[in-house]
């Protein structure tokens, strides 16, 4: 294998456990994209991997970088916030511009009014 | 087995796992069958390939893998911005 | 003091920015120094042309409390909906569109419910309409649309009600 840092072995246990949590989750996420039937679910599939995916991996490099010392953390913290950012924007723009097609087409898969609000 | 083995193998196992999620992801962009749903696909492959790249920089400790991955994440949100508003409106500035 | 305010109308913005663009080069030299206070200038500047309203946090303690919230939904709707994806077919048919009147006005309180629904895998914001106060979602495992409700206006809503109304 090509060279891995040598870590301690706690912090190196940790990273690995970390770092394939975060890829499980990733693609649990992705073979929802796969799996789920119509678009509007799909839609809830990618989050996964945005959110704790992204996040495990995140903290494992950070652990890593900290523990060497090598390096400062404000990647991991740009990305971080990056991808938090942007997620939810890319999402909802996405759901919406599905909606508009799917009620200009009159398909069934998206209601033609909104919804009665539901009260409590 | 010592610690940066055990690392090394786990960073491998993380990567062939990513690189599953990114076939089910184009998996999703060949399929279809609406344009929505190959941009929701070419979106999870970006990100996806983004945290390839982390792990790759967790392996290496070189700071240009994380500049990619950056340079990654922001290339796919506006690329996935811009083709929605065509969705929307079918064109990209209004 | 009016002077500085003019030349650099956000200070504490300019040395993050030009804190974050020297960390990013891990570097001291002049060179870097000069690149980042002009990239931090310009920053500034933006900030200047978007205007943003000005934001007023009455609680801040109580932010500390929604972030908790936020980190312990995102890991209980991970694995909520992990489950639905991996389980037998017909649990991945419940998804629909459900709409909720809400009392918070605020536009960035509105704008963290937002991240805060479509960051949470399960939960994705579609529409919210300001003229009535409505709010459409999609949601992937909808059962009880009642449940859903009370959970968006107890966990969140009060919370961010509080913080920034």
């Amino acid at each position: 294998m090509s060279a891995a840092p040598d870590l301690p072995l706690w912090a190196a246990l940790l990273v690995s456990a970390l770092v394939i949590a975060g890829a499980l989750v990733t693609l649990i996420g992705s073979i929802g994209l796969w799996r789920l039937p119509d678009f509007y679910s799909r839609l809830h599939a990618p989050s996964l991997g945005a959110t704790l995916g992204t996040g495990a991996i995140l903290i494992g490099s950070m652990i890593c970088f900290s523990v060497l010392q090598s390096r400062p953390l404000i990647h991991e913290v740009l990305i971080g916030l990056f991808v938090t950012l942007t997620t939810p924007v890319t999402l909802m723009l996405l759901a919406r511009a599905s909606l508009y097609r799917d009620r200009v087409e009159g398909n069934r898969a998206a209601p033609e009014h909104d919804p009665e609000p539901t009260e409590l | 087995m010592n610690a940066a083995a055990i690392l090394g193998w786990s960073i491998t196992l993380a990567q062939v796992l990513l690189v599953l999620a990114m076939a089910c992801a184009a998996m999703r962009f060949i399929r279809g069958p609406r344009a929505q749903d190959r941009i929701i696909g070419l979106d999870t492959f970006y990100v996806n390939a983004m945290l390839v790249l982390l792990t790759l920089g967790i392996r290496s400790g070189a700071t240009l893998y994380f500049e990619a991955a950056l340079v990654i994440g922001m290339l796919g949100f506006v690329g996935t911005v811009a083709l929605s508003k065509f969705l929307m409106r079918g064109e990209v500035i209004e | 003091m009016s002077l500085l305010r003019r030349i650099l109308p956000h200070p504490l913005l300019f040395l993050a920015l030009l804190a974050m663009w020297l960390l990013l080069m891990q570097s001291l030299s002049p060179g870097q120094l000069l690149l980042g206070s002009l990239v931090a200038f310009g920053g500034c500047w933006v900030m200047v042309a978007l205007d943003p309203p000005p934001v007023r946090m009455r609680r801040p303690q109580a932010a500390i409390r929604l972030a908790g919230r936020v980190f312990v939904d995102v890991f209980r709707s991970n694995v909520a909906v992990g489950r639905i994806i991996l389980g037998d077919a017909e649990r991945r048919t419940h998804s629909g569109f459900m709409s909720l009147r809400l009392d918070l006005t605020s536009s960035y309180g509105l704008a963290i419910l937002a991240v805060v629904l479509t960051c949470t895998p399960g939960t994705q914001w579609v529409h919210y309409d300001p003229a009535r106060r409505v709010l459409m979602l999609h949601v992937l495992d909808l059962v009880d649309e009642k449940e859903w409700v009370r959970i968006i206006k107890q966990r969140y809503e009060a919370l961010l009600m509080e913080i920034f109304e």
